[in-house]
């Protein structure tokens, strides 16, 4: 299960602050969904179901945008690799 | 209840210190609509991709650039460049407007005459006319622009053998202080070789000399250029009218007025650095006005503008294939419009934009065309809004020279679509299928 990194802050405005780095990102409402659903600890399976009701988006087309984005979270070094599920 | 339109998720870091080099102005504004009609439909219609053109935009720029000169200049001709767009119903609506026709080849020829434009009001250029082609020019009483001295010498020999007098005119190039030079096409100016050609051709006596034609060089940012060059051309024409008591009937600046199109590696956008159509007419008048030339009897000026007119009369419709990620990590999307379709994008950094309204996060884009070649990129780094497969978008400003110098590369080219003044749809060029491509392949028997 993948982990956003515990300090990371997330506005509702859209922007993300790394307090470690002091890097800021910019982010839009899906992403900002998602990065929501990964902090409360949800499941890839259970994001999926989430944001296909809401969205109008096929489940194979949501998770390939998803893996996508978590790559791009993942370079940006956003995520907790260490955390184990 | 609704589901929510999905927009595949993004992050973006911020930057400190300058934003990029157009500020931060963004290309995410939707061309929803070309002409009132709406893209999705236009592309439900006709397929992806799909070339549109707006008829009221080619009148309109086209009554502007007349505008421009007709209130400067009293006598002002403008000739169709077929190279830059030759689908016979773009030809029809500059022709309808006034136009004549100029043409560089036998084919180009044909196409003006069976548009109904009178062989009088062709204006023959370019360097390679065979002697089919001059027989039917001097025949039709056509303007003959000539490139070179043994085509000046076909003509004399071609016209002994016809009752008809060839009209002609010199091509004439010439340092207009702008570089490249185009000196491979004409006489040269300031070497001499202009007046060596008009020399020839009044002691001759059996071509009938009526112009002075130049062409300095296309998508030309420098009006002053223009200035120079018409400068240049009344000079020979005051000239000619001293030494030989003859008046040319016109000045043909050519065409090479520069589109609204972004140069790639332009520092600033082409809107901001493109002259109007008032700044060149005013440095091409004021230089013929202001030259010897006596005031009551003045040249016609003709004009071959190509892209100018047309350049934002086109819209190529297309659709996103995939989205990528390079190993770099920088985002790719590939649509379904290569360089076979776009050509100008070798020379342009084409604006494109999306069909449907988006938010407004842009993600710095490299946007590839479907072929299998490295060199198929339209985009190299475009700030370009998050489109997803299926989605539309619109590239705007293509209108010259992608319609003539396309390619039937890999696949086959797709449907023109004319947007009429009354508002309806009309296709202009039908998409390419299978048996067209074939019926001109021949098989030969050990191969069946
Ligand atoms: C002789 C001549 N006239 C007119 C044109 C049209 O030029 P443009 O599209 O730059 O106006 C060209 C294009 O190269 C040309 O060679």
């Amino acid at each position: 299960m993948m982990q956003i990194k515990k300090n990371i802050a997330l506005s509702n405005t859209g922007f993300v602050f790394n307090p470690t780095t002091g890097d800021s990102y910019t982010i839009n409402q899906v992403g900002q969904e998602i990065l929501g659903y990964l902090s409360d600890n949800k499941t890839v399976e259970e994001i999926t179901s989430l944001m296909t009701t809401t969205y109008d988006i096929d489940q194979a087309s949501f998770e390939k945008y998803f893996f996508d984005f978590i790559s791009m979270l993942r370079q940006f070094e956003l995520l907790d690799e260490n955390y184990e599920n | 209840m609704e589901k929510k339109l999905f927009e595949r998720p993004f992050i973006k870091k911020l930057q400190a210190g300058m934003p990029s080099k157009f500020g931060m102005k963004s290309q995410a504004e939707p061309i929803t609509h070309i002409d009132n009609v709406p893209v999705p439909e236009l592309l439900a219609e006709h397929g992806s991709p799909l070339y549109v053109i707006s008829e009221q935009t080619i009148r309109e720029k086209y009554k502007q650039a007349r505008q421009a000169f007709t209130t400067r200049y009293p006598k002002v001709q403008f000739a169709w460049s077929y190279k830059t767009n030759y689908l016979d119903a773009v030809c029809r609506i500059f022709h309808q407007e006034g136009s004549w026709a100029e043409v560089v080849s036998g084919f180009e020829y044909d196409k003006a005459l069976q548009n109904g434009v009178k062989g009088s009001q062709i204006i023959f250029n370019g360097p390679d006319k065979t002697d089919d082609d001059l027989k039917k020019a001097i025949e039709n009483d056509s303007l003959i622009h000539i490139d070179h001295f043994d085509e000046m010498y076909s003509i004399i020999a071609i016209s002994e053998n016809s009752g008809k007098r060839p009209k002609v005119a010199i091509r004439v190039n010439m340092d207009t202080g702008v570089y490249p030079m185009w000196d491979r096409f004409g006489f040269n100016y300031e070497n001499g070789d202009a007046w060596d050609a008009i020399n020839r051709i009044m002691i001759n006596k059996k071509l009938d000399l009526v112009g002075l034609h130049t062409h300095i060089g296309t998508y030309m940012l420098a009006s002053n250029a223009y200035k120079v060059a018409a400068g240049k051309m009344a000079d020979l024409a005051f000239g000619i009218e001293r030494k030989y008591g003859v008046n040319i009937k016109y000045i043909d600046v050519g065409g090479g007025f520069a589109s609204r199109n972004t140069l790639k590696g332009a520092y600033y956008p082409g809107s901001d650095t493109v002259p109007s159509f008032e700044e060149y007419a005013e440095a091409i008048s004021s230089a013929i006005l202001n030259s010897e030339l006596n005031p009551r009897n003045l040249p016609t000026l003709i004009l071959e503008t190509g892209r100018a007119l047309v350049d934002d009369a086109g819209w190529l419709l297309g659709t996103v294939i995939a989205n990528k990620r390079l190993s770099n990590g920088n985002r790719a999307t590939i649509v379904d419009v290569g360089i076979n379709l776009l050509f100008t994008s070798f020379w342009y950094e084409h604006e494109v934009y999306p069909a449907a309204p988006v938010s407004e996060h842009m993600e710095e884009t490299t946007i590839y065309g479907p072929l299998c070649m490295n060199i198929d990129v339209l985009r190299e780094a475009i700030a370009f809004p998050l489109l997803k497969k299926g989605d539309q978008f619109v590239i705007k400003r293509i209108g010259a020279y992608n319609m003539t110098q396309w390619m039937q590369f890999i696949t086959l080219r797709p449907n023109v679509v004319l947007i009429g003044l009354d508002g309806k749809v009309h296709v202009i060029r039908k998409k390419e299928n299978m048996e067209l491509i074939r019926q001109q392949e021949v098989v030969p028997d050990h191969l069946k």
